[in-house]
């Protein structure tokens, strides 16, 4: 058994997955490193904010040197820097302040980096992976679409559009649609991540005590990514199993199936009463949960997740929309260049000659042929897309990675950014990792055996 | 009696090379002018161009002659607060203002004296577009010019050395690829103050050390087991004589294309880090002015329509600058991978 198991592990899919982490270690290594020469090669150190400051004597300057230690010979402090990202001890925020009942025994006061990034990574993740996979897909569909119908007007006109919206500078592009849909038509709240009104009357969710900041909100946000990382899991392995099946009957049945049985599961779960020390009145008397209360006679105490769940999707709705616009343009560019190449290949010709339908030579022949390149691109633009949750997450509020590293910056809260920043390209180097995963498994003729 | 040769050249060297490099150009514009997407964004460039560089130096000067009448020139040289002695202090960027505008009134919208209005503090919007365009283009030609150089060369080297060369600049490249760039330069912004020659090392290094270098290497690849290459090491060619003369000749239309695409990536990087307020050390940009607007509550106050043009025209341009370089980068396409090339 263990022999089948190092085989499995040393040859094919199992030796080209193992020797990707290992680059993708080296290359993570690399990266601190790089932070550390290029941060290491700029004049002065953190205690030059300080200079400016009168009351701050020399002596008191140095205990700070000493307490940060900056004292410390360069390659001790290179180690040191090293570890601390291995161990989790990312320093303590310069601004944040203890939230906890019990502090960390290092930063007493102060908040430790870590326990604000660990808080903030699940929101930018959600943010990430949706709209890579949305507009990722509709790149895909149009840029087939266009390249099929090569010369007609909506050549022209997507090719525009997708110029356009490709090289848009997206802050600009960011506030006029937050203009458009959150001031104007006011179908989207403005930015943020939660709509305190709904969440005064949650007094405790399950076993956690609501009334410490939000951790009530991480909860349910927390629900709310496991439900859709699991239903997208779900949904994708009936996917892949229902392919090849003999009848096209059974494949719609079996993936409606599981369509319907993934939404009625999380229905119940969303919907359903949890337990929670809420007035049934006062609850009754907020608009979100009246229908729930009424309808569902829920006993005094409970509360369904479902209105609260719903207000991050309404709070990640124009974030989404935003990022979607501005990403699927190179996609879409992309898929059509390919997909013109595609198209006068010898096998296209031969699909058409025996005389598919056109919709099965475009689908089968032409598009899954180009769709390798694009997704390469996708594999290189992860880096540009974390960057540019940056700009997104800060015009809508949206408390991600992206905020956090900008705001700490803007502040001087240099424990923080430097904290986020190596996070950001941990999370670029571990997406990098799955993308090529997943495109070797795509093209069979990529296995480095 | 000694042999003479009796090869007489017509022409001197030079004017031979010139004459053949003369016809390869003039080739290769044809073969661009075929494209209509190239040709719009080399025109938009072109205007930009003209805007930054020529209409610039001269845009006080032209308002002076035709949009102020003499008694309003009067007028202004007189007021009792703020008087000013020459036009220039009109048409600063960063300090400029109209006399004959009280403070209350502006934002200004579009009149003669100011054809795209005043800002809240008074500027005019036309001379801080055409005095930013001139710094983003340098930014943006300088940095891609960095990439292609550095892209190339360690293109070339790999290409031609491998072995141990190749896989330290491959990981290296591995690394650059996935650099958070724009969070890097936030946090560094945060730091140290970044001016616009920095900023232009910075990202033309990161940019050149990236994924250029890996399509420049793959190219290089192909040309280094062409005949001509080992023909040139028979006559005796050296490693040097070999990259310089024959191998990166055969890589600068790859490169020049990639240059394009880079010119955006700069652009809008700037843009990008001065609207958050992170390059203390340009004092004037097209982000500077779209965050001005936002900050004091123009673009998102309701009606924001009314102050248009404090927000629209910097948007527009960094738009139109980035999507020509990109057009550009497109025809060019065209032109170095044939089989883009229409049926």
């Amino acid at each position: 058994m263990s022999i089948r198991i190092w085989h499995a592990l040393t040859s094919g899919m199992g030796k080209f997955i193992i020797v990707r982490v290992f680059q993708i270690i080296l290359v993570l290594y690399l990266y601190m490193t790089l932070v550390f020469i290029i941060l290491e090669a700029q004049p002065g150190d953190i205690t030059d904010i300080y200079t400016a400051n009168p009351k701050i004597t020399p002596e008191a300057k140095e205990a700070i040197v000493k307490q940060l230690g900056l004292d410390k010979p360069i390659h001790e402090r290179y180690l040191n820097y090293l570890r601390n990202f291995v161990t989790g001890h990312l320093g303590c925020s310069f601004k944040w302040g203890n939230i906890r009942d019990v502090p960390d025994p290092v930063c007493r006061e102060q908040r430790p980096t870590w326990d604000l990034i660990k808080e903030r990574l699940p929101r930018t993740i959600v943010l990430f992976l949706t709209y890579t996979i949305v507009s990722f897909y509709i790149g895909f569909f149009l840029g087939k679409l266009i390249a099929w119908r090569r010369g007609a007007v909506i050549e022209y006109l997507s090719t525009v559009v997708g110029v356009v919206l490709f090289t848009i500078f997206t802050p600009w592009f960011a506030l006029l649609l937050v203009w458009l849909f959150a001031v104007n038509a006011g179908v989207v709240p403005i930015g943020g991540f939660i709509n305190p009104d709904s969440w005064t009357n949650v007094r405790q969710i399950g076993t956690t005590d609501c009334s410490i900041g939000i951790s009530c909100s991480n909860i349910v946000f927390t629900h709310l990514l496991m439900w859709l990382g699991g239903l997208s899991l779900f949904w994708g392995i009936v996917y892949l199993w229902s392919r090849h099946f003999p009848y096209a009957w059974q494949k719609h049945a079996a993936r409606w199936g599981a369509v319907a049985f993934g939404l009625i599961l999380a229905g119940l779960f969303f919907g359903g009463g949890w337990l929670g020390e809420v007035d049934r009145v006062t609850l009754a008397r907020d608009t979100r949960f009246q229908f729930f209360v009424w309808y569902f006679e829920f006993p005094a105490g409970t509360i369904p997740l479902f209105p609260l769940a719903l207000d991050f999707v309404q709070h990640l709705a124009l974030p989404i929309l935003t990022l979607t616009l501005i990403s699927f343009a190179g996609t879409m560019l992309l898929m059509r260049n390919t997909m013109l190449e595609t198209m006068r290949e010898d096998y296209v010709m031969a699909a058409k000659a025996k005389g598919l339908p056109d919709h099965i030579v475009r689908d089968k022949h032409a598009a899954r042929n180009a769709l390798l390149p694009v997704v390469t691109s996708l594999i290189f633009a992860i880096a540009f897309s974390v960057d540019g949750g940056v700009f997104t997450e800060t015009i809508f509020s949206w408390p991600g990675m992206g905020q956090l590293l900008l705001l700490s910056a803007l502040e001087q809260d240099y424990p923080v950014a430097i904290g986020s920043l190596v996070f950001t390209g941990i999370f670029a180097l571990i997406a990098h990792l799955i993308a090529d995963i997943l495109y070797a498994f795509l093209d069979p003729r990529i296995r480095y055996d | 009696m000694q042999a003479t040769s009796t090869f007489k050249p017509t022409e001197a060297l030079w004017r031979v090379r010139l004459h053949l490099l003369w016809r390869g150009l003039k080739g290769t514009w044809a073969m661009f002018a075929e494209s209509k997407i190239g040709l719009t964004g080399l025109g938009i460039i072109v205007f930009f161009a003209i805007f930054g560089f020529v209409l610039w130096p001269i845009y006080p000067w032209l308002m002076e002659r035709f949009a102020w009448t003499p008694e309003e020139l009067e007028a202004a040289r007189n007021v009792p607060y703020g008087a000013i002695s020459s036009i220039e202090q009109v048409y600063h960027p960063v300090v400029g203002y109209d006399p004959l505008i009280p403070g209350i009134e502006n934002p200004s919208p579009p009149s003669r004296r100011h054809p795209l209005g005043t800002n809240q503090y008074g500027r005019d919007i036309l001379a801080q577009l055409m005095a930013s365009t001139s710094s983003e283009f340098m930014l943006g030609v300088l940095a891609a010019f960095i990439t292609v150089v550095i892209g190339t060369l360690v293109g070339a080297i790999t290409a031609y050395y491998g072995g141990f060369v190749d896989t330290f600049f491959m990981r290296l490249a591995d690394v650059f690829i996935l650099f958070p760039l724009v969070s890097f330069l936030i946090v560094l912004g945060s730091m140290i103050e970044l001016t616009l020659i920095k900023l232009a090392f910075i990202l033309g290094i990161f940019f050149g050390f990236g994924q250029i270098t890996v399509i420049l290497k793959s190219q290089a690849l192909a040309v280094k087991v062409k005949p001509y290459i080992e023909a040139a090491k028979v006559a005796g060619g050296g490693h040097f004589h070999v990259i310089f003369r024959h191998i990166i000749p055969n890589l600068l239309p790859l490169a020049f294309l990639y240059m394009m695409f880079n010119v955006t990536s700069a652009i809008f990087s700037e843009a990008a880090l001065s609207f958050f307020g992170l390059l203390p050390g340009i004092k004037i940009s097209w982000g500077i002015m779209i965050d001005a607007a936002h900050s004091d509550g123009y673009i998102l106050g309701g009606r924001s329509f009314q102050n248009w043009w404090l927000w629209v025209p910097p948007g527009v341009a960094i738009t139109l600058l980035c999507s020509a370089f990109y057009l550009v980068g497109r025809g060019l396409d065209e032109v170095v991978n044939p089989r883009l090339r229409k049926r």
